[in-house]
């Protein structure tokens, strides 16, 4: 198989463009994504309506709940839809479309109806873009019972794991972020999905797991040198899937090592790290040599200014520390 | 009723099953309030009863493979379009025989065979979702169309909004056809909606609009035949504006204090069902004797199902774990 040096955009591209060509019944829509509009606001598009026609690949208006109860209505009658939102605070607008319906009609229908839309987003901060058009939201959706939290770091996590989204039956949210968005790693030209709901250990370690995903697995990844030196042997789980979460894989570890830190990008209070800190607590808690630590955002909005938008990401430094504190 | 002249007129065959349809509405919504009344049946009902000349006669001019997406007050536009009745009774009595195994209730019906794709409880959603049937349809390169059905109140929601300038923009084979009753929950019409007609909205998202006495049935078969030919024939989409009444408040047990005696019981006078059947006869469309076994076969036809019904078991309680994804989730 040949691989090919991308990033994770490219990724995106890549995924879709060889989904499309494999399936007919997959189809893209979202604001600006066909070529006449430019292929996307950041390209992740581009070509597709191209090659595959503007009748599968359809530019929108700025019109969210038309997107998804579009892909929805395409998907019951048997289409495959990729929807974007171009950012993820958008999918507020939305929420009825995804939440209300999405998730929930396979359940009301008694199993007759299948919704296999994915919705690709992109979120992050670090940009400056400030309070609405950075958040990680991706504890909304893993409450939501009947939707799969995706949330990838690596270009070819992001093909595999959106190949697999497509090819579900049930709706899958997407998430794109764009501390990961642009840097490079090898991709297959032809790739196999990804399995959704397993971790990658990123690196393997004995005296602390840690777990984490999105654009955060990279900041963690950064702290690990620094922990190396400190003479603390770390294990990196890049969770992949936020909901389903791969139980097994963390429990795993968190047993051989005895000590936790959840690390996300989204807001600590209520979010996805309480889930997985509870349940280490609940199934392991003879076995832990210290309370699960959690790491996350202030809760308060992405801030503009730097100096502010610097102290609400969990930096490399921050991590190393939390480490270190449950080491001690 | 109205006479048309250059509207296509239907045969008499079609207009008796706009009348059988509207009898199968009538007879199923009488025996559900009258089991819901003697406790046999514990559901949130929102009757439809003296709106059913507008599913009805769209109906009339739809097939199985044609869609529909409609809402809480909905029942009526599923009876109307041929659902059967044993499915429907045991949904809204939560049993597994229902068409969603009792998982979704009245408010969430689904029964593709006969096109009925989506039931939603929140107001204005089944527009943006009849779009996707729409495209669908489209991409498929077939005929088929899909009717939207919505209240007054879900005009003024984005999502009503949304979906006529996509529907629009892409020239998809849909029908907005908007219930018409005068009151969203319980605000009269002119204290929540900006324009006397809805179907002036139309003209906003450059698709035609047409305001329809949802009441009489010569005149909404003139309106829905324009729309579907029109959506069928790839020219995009339609919003029907049917003018009709509700004649048991918003909720079953509701006091109807928002509107006054005299108005209710002027539009109960004008009932479309007896009007239409004595017009049937007076034109010699069908006989009293005719119309009354056709209601016979129906009453037979609902006390069966209700009967199906009531006495479907439980869904087992290891449904909760089924149909929320694909897979099993784990016990």
């Amino acid at each position: 198989m040949t691989a090919k040096k991308m990033n994770s955009l490219q990724a995106v591209n890549s995924a879709l463009a060889q989904a499309m060509a494999e399936d007919d019944k997959v189809l893209v829509l979202g604001e600006d994504v066909a070529d006449r509009e430019g292929g996307g606001v950041t390209g992740a598009t581009a070509g597709l309506s191209t090659r595959f026609g503007d009748d599968r690949v359809k530019s929108t208006p700025i019109s969210e709940q038309a997107i998804i109860g579009a892909a929805i209505g395409a998907a019951l009658a048997g289409y495959k839809p990729v929807a974007e939102i171009m950012l993820m605070n958008f999918t507020t607008v939305c929420m009825d479309m995804i939440f209300n319906h999405a998730a929930k009609l396979r359940f009301m229908s008694g199993g007759q109806s299948t919704v296999p839309i994915t919705i690709r987003t992109l979120t992050g901060a670090g940009w400056q873009t400030a309070g609405q058009h950075a958040d990680h939201l991706e504890g909304w959706f893993a409450h939501t019972a009947g939707i799969k939290v995706v949330a990838p770091s690596t270009p070819a996590d992001y093909k595999g794991l959106l190949l697999s989204c497509i090819q579900d039956p049930d709706p899958c949210i997407f998430i794109e972020s764009a501390g990961s968005l642009f840097i490079p790693g090898e991709v297959d030209e032809v790739a196999t999905p990804i399995p959704l709901g397993k971790a990658r250990i990123v690196q393997e370690g004995t005296d602390i797991t840690i777990i984490s995903w999105s654009s955060q697995v990279l900041r963690c990844q950064a702290a690990l040198p620094a922990l190396a030196e400190a003479g603390i042997s770390a294990e990196l789980i890049d969770l992949r899937t936020v909901s389903p979460w791969d139980r097994e894989a963390v429990l795993a570890s968190v047993a051989k090592t005895g000590r936790a830190l959840v690390a996300h990008e989204a807001v600590r209070d209520f979010g996805p790290g309480g889930e997985i800190a509870a349940t280490i607590a609940e199934e392991l808690f003879g076995q832990l040599k210290a309370p699960v630590r959690r790491l996350g955002a202030p809760k308060s909005p992405v801030p503009f200014a730097k100096v502010l938008e610097d102290a609400y990401i969990v930096s490399p430094d921050r991590v190393a520390d939390a480490v270190k504190a449950l080491m001690a | 009723m109205a006479e048309l002249s250059n509207a296509p007129a239907p045969s008499p065959e079609a207009l008796v099953d706009i009348y059988r349809r509207m009898i199968r509405i009538e007879r199923n919504d009488d025996a559900i309030r009258k089991t819901i009344r003697l406790g046999r049946l514990v559901m949130p009902y929102y009757s439809a009863r003296g709106q059913e000349v507008i599913p009805a006669t769209i109906s009339s001019l739809l097939t199985d493979d044609d869609k529909i997406c409609t809402i809480y007050r909905g029942i009526h536009d599923m009876v109307a379009k041929d659902m059967p009745l044993r499915p429907l009774w045991a949904e809204i009595a939560g049993r597994v025989d229902g068409t969603c195994k009792g998982k979704g209730g009245p408010m969430h019906l689904t029964h593709p065979e006969t096109g009925v794709m989506v039931t939603t409880g929140i107001v204005g959603s089944s527009m943006p979702i009849a779009n996707g049937l729409a495209w669908a349809a489209k991409l498929d390169g077939s005929k088929r169309v899909t009717i939207a059905y919505f209240g007054d109140g879900a005009s003024n929601i984005g999502a009503f909004h949304e979906a006529l300038n996509l529907a629009s923009v892409w020239k998809l084979p849909v029908i907005f056809v908007c219930q018409n009753n005068g009151f969203a929950e319980h605000t009269r019409y002119e204290n929540g909606t900006s324009v006397d007609f809805i179907a002036k909205r139309a003209i906003g998202y450059g698709m035609p609009g047409h305001t329809v006495d949802g009441n009489d049935p010569l005149a909404m078969y003139a309106a829905a035949h324009e729309a579907i030919t029109r959506a069928r024939e790839g020219e995009g989409p339609t919003l029907l504006e049917c003018k009709t009444f509700r004649f048991l408040g918003h909720v079953l047990g509701d006091d109807d204090k928002y509107m006054t005696k005299e108005e209710k019981a002027a539009a109960i006078a004008k009932d479309p069902l007896p009007a239409f059947k004595a017009w049937l006869v007076a034109q010699g469309h069908a006989t009293e004797d005719q119309l009354a076994q056709m209601q016979a076969k129906i009453e037979a036809e609902v006390e069966d199902a209700q009967e199906f019904g009531l006495a479907s078991p439980l869904p087992s309680v290891d449904e909760l774990r089924r149909d929320v994804f694909a897979e099993e989730m784990p016990a």
